[in-house]
Formats: structure tokens, sequence, C-alpha cells
């Protein structure tokens, strides 16, 4: 016997067409604060290695990315924020149940160190603007004694940055398409790979562009298989995670996540980087950018395509 | 004290009168609700089966919209009700996207309302708007803590079920079927 369902009757103007709450800042904001995780977890693993003055692209001149990225970040937070006067609220409580409290009362310890960090370095990266006020230059000092305390500190920050982006969105248990607990290491893989991006594209040494493409195509593999591992996750689970499943493989999202994500994102640029570690000639540049936009659009499938997926009852 | 409704789909005839009582009551902005009427069909033809009920927040046990909320503007009496206080809702949507139900919306002023079970009402004593002005009395509202309660005898003696309860949110809005 065929069977046939459907369910009418909801039809609330204001609500139903907007269901999908969170737009593109959602997105852009979890790219650059992967992307900011990354460059200052390596920045701080490299100080506290004391290699900085062998690779100084990582911990100098990449590291001015990442406070700029978090500050476009949660600007593009609070501009999705609907009721904003009352953000503030977010620090008169630590909600330890919620990952959006939690990475909130993190991005406010973060953001500042990530500014004091780039400050430390103001006589190396500015050698010709010189500081007008004595005070700045003692500050500066102060930091640069203590930037060894700042790595320490940045080391666990930056991960529980980094993964947070993603369990932020795997505590949803009604959209069953981030309800799985892959996304929070894969989104803090993917967020690293970013980082060592941009520290390749602005590395002027082969030896530390050859060291992080080699970090670089580490995280490719791994990022590779912990996508193969939420797929098969959701392959084998019930049928709202089939159906999320099923809308990147397959379904709309199929050309974005497979085209510009898998392909574009990753396996062309881990060929690209393996290509050049051998010895080809091979612009640094086209693999980190490849993977910068594959990271960007992987934040997009996933929050447009999360937003999708829900219980039907 | 466990604050439950209960709906009888066999009586509902989808009128969607607690819709407007309940945007009359709690003055709801127009275009948005708090409550809606769904209306499924089931089977093929010839035999086919129609369910009509009455849906709305569900005030969940496992309420992951409180859990998910990252200042406590979400929250949850002990009577089992949960509520928004909008003076610390910062409107990130958290809750809208952990709502399996989609009861949660953003109210024009910018906070997030929903369905309060109408606790101002029961303060003074009177039963939710909705189930107070149901012309077919297909809904019950009571203490599910209080085995001879109206509502805890329906759910004893009716066949009932809830709304997605793999989603594991334990709601507390039960459907007599």
């Amino acid at each position: 016997m065929q069977e046939e369902l459907f369910t009418s009757g909801r039809n609330i103007p204001n609500i139903d067409p907007s269901l999908q709450i969170w737009h593109w800042p959602i997105s852009v904001y979890l790219f650059l604060g992967g992307l900011a995780a990354g460059l200052l977890f390596f920045a701080a693993l490299i100080t506290v290695l004391k290699k900085d003055k062998e690779y100084p692209a990582a911990v100098k001149f990449a590291s001015i990315v990442s406070p700029i990225a978090l500050t476009l970040g949660l600007l593009a937070l609070f501009y999705d924020l609907t009721h904003k006067l009352y953000f503030w609220r977010l620090y008169t409580t630590i909600r330890i149940e919620s990952p959006m409290s939690w990475g909130a009362w993190v991005l406010l310890i973060i953001t500042p160190i990530s500014f004091l960090w780039v400050f430390s370095y103001y006589t190396e990266l500015f050698p010709k603007w010189k500081l007008k006020f004595n005070f700045l230059n003692t500050f500066e000092k102060f930091l640069q004694e203590n930037r060894m305390n700042m790595a320490i500190a940045l080391i666990p920050l930056s991960i529980v940055l980094g993964i947070y982006t993603g369990i932020l969105l795997s505590a949803f248990n009604a959209r069953p398409l981030w309800n799985n607990a892959i996304l929070g290491p894969l989104f803090l893989t993917s967020g690293l790979s970013t980082g060592a991006a941009t520290i390749i594209l602005l590395a002027k040494n082969a030896k530390e562009r050859h060291l992080f493409s080699k970090i670089d195509l580490a995280l490719i593999v791994i990022e590779l298989g912990l996508i193969i591992h939420m797929l098969m996750g959701m392959y084998a689970g019930s049928e709202v995670q089939l159906e999320a499943m099923q809308l990147l493989v397959g379904g709309e999202f199929t050309l974005m996540f497979f085209g510009f994500v898998i392909i574009l994102g990753l396996i062309v640029p881990a060929i690209l980087e393996l290509t050049e570690l051998i010895g080809y000639k091979v612009p640094v540049a086209v693999p980190a950018i490849l993977i910068l936009i594959g990271g960007l659009v992987f934040r997009f499938v996933m929050v447009e395509a999360g937003q999708i997926t829900r219980y039907l009852y | 004290m466990r604050y439950a409704m209960v709906i009888d789909t066999l009586k509902c005839v989808g009128c969607s009168d607690c819709v407007v009582a309940c945007q009359t009551e709690n003055n709801v902005p127009i275009g948005y609700c708090r409550d809606w009427i769904t209306e499924t069909v089931n089977g093929a033809y010839p035999s086919i089966e129609l369910e009509l009920k009455s849906e709305r927040c569900n005030h969940c046990d496992n309420a992951p919209c409180v859990r998910c909320c990252p200042t406590g503007a979400s929250h949850q009496l002990d009577n089992g009700i949960v509520l928004v206080t909008a003076d610390e809702c910062i409107g990130c949507g958290a809750c809208i996207e952990s709502c399996p139900y989609d009861a949660r919306y953003q109210h024009p002023d910018g906070y997030v309302d929903k369905c309060t079970f109408c606790h101002h009402r029961l303060e003074k004593g009177q039963l939710p708007a909705c189930v107070s002005v149901c012309p077919t009395k297909c809904m019950y509202f009571g203490d599910l803590d209080d085995p001879n309660s109206e509502v805890s005898q329906l759910l004893k003696n009716r066949k009932h079920k809830t709304l997605a309860p793999e989603a594991g949110t334990k709601p507390q809005v039960y459907y007599l079927i």
C-alpha cells in the first residue's frame, strides 16, 4: 500500500519563511574565529618551542591577521544579534551548558591578548613608525618580557576557540546535520589548516613555508578523515541524520560541498603542496588561497544546510 | 508541581480559536503566533485518516533552549514552565536553532518570544487562554504530579503521544489519539 502523508496548517507569515535565522555573519564569524584560533595556536606553539627566530611569519607577520579577524568576527556576531543593546548580558553569567556562553568568555580573553601579542612586536613590524609616548615603549618592553606567558595562555585558549566554533553547532540537537560529536574536532582542524595556509601565504623563507606545508598537509589528511567519519556516522544514523547527509551527498549542497570544500579546498591544495615539497615549482599562494576559500565555503555549507535539517513529526 | 497540557486530537476541529485567543491575550504582534494548528493526512485514498491538532511550545523536561541559552534568559520554573526574560535576551537565536518544534520566534522588538502556558493567568488561578476558549473542550491543563488531576487521569486512561520524542526533549504537551 502506498502511504501518503502531508502536514499543513502551520503558516505563520513572519516566522516560517525566516526559519533560517542564522545568516552570513555566522558563517563568516565561524571562519574568522577558526582562522584566528589557528594563527594564534601556531604563533604560541612556536614561541613556546623557542623557535620564534627561525619562523618569523608565524609569530610576527601572520599574527597581525588574528586581531583583525577576531574584530571583524565579533562585529559580524554583534550584527547578527537582534536584541543588540543587551549583548552585555553575556558577561553577567557563565553558563557551563551553553557553548555560546563559554565561547563569549574565551573571546573576551583571547581578543585583547591577540592585540597585545601584535603590540609586543610593534617595533619589529613597523620600524619606521616610532611610538610617540614613552609609556607605550615601556609597555611594549613589558609585553616582550611576558611573551612566553602569553604564549602559554594562548595554546589552550586558541584550542578552545577553534573547537568551540564546531561545538556551538553540534550542541543543537534539533538540527541533525550539526548534532554530531565530530563537528568540534573537524572545525578545529579546519581552523588550524586555514591558519597554516595564511602563514604559508605570508612566509618569506622556504624553510618556514615547507614546515607549514607539511603541517597543513597533515591537517588536510586529518580533516578529510574527519569528514568521512562524519558522513559515515550520519549514513549509519537515524532517518533525520540520513536526510541531513543526503543534503551534502546528492542533495542541493553537493556541488558546493564536494566541488569547493573537498576537491578545490582540500584535495587540490594537498596535491599542489605535495608537488611543491617534492621540488617542483608551484606558486605557493595557489594552494593557500584555495584552502582559505574552501574553509569559508565549508562554514557556509554547514550553517546553511544545517538549518534546513530538522525533526519531522 | 509539573504543569502539562493534554490535547484530544479526536475532538479538535482545527478552528484556530486557540490561536486567536493567544494572540489577543498575549498581545502577539501581527504575523506571529505562539501556537498554531497542523493538519496531517495519513494513508492512501480511500482509507485516509485526518489528524488535527493545536501545537505550541512543549515546555520540555529536558529543554534544549534552556541549555543553549548563553545568558540564562531562557529558564525553567519549578513548575516546568519554560520562560524567556526579555531584558536578559540578546537575540542570538541559539534557542530557536535548538528547538525541534520551531516554537520560538524573534519578536519585532528583538528578543525571543514563545508560549508561556499563560503563566500570568495561572498565577490568578485561571486556565491558559487557549484552553479556556476551546469550543470543543479538547484541551486540558493541569498538574501531572497530582495523580488525581484531570490531565493525569486522561494520560492514565487514554492512548497518547508526544511530538518528536526521539529528539530527547521529554515534551510535556500530550496528544490523545
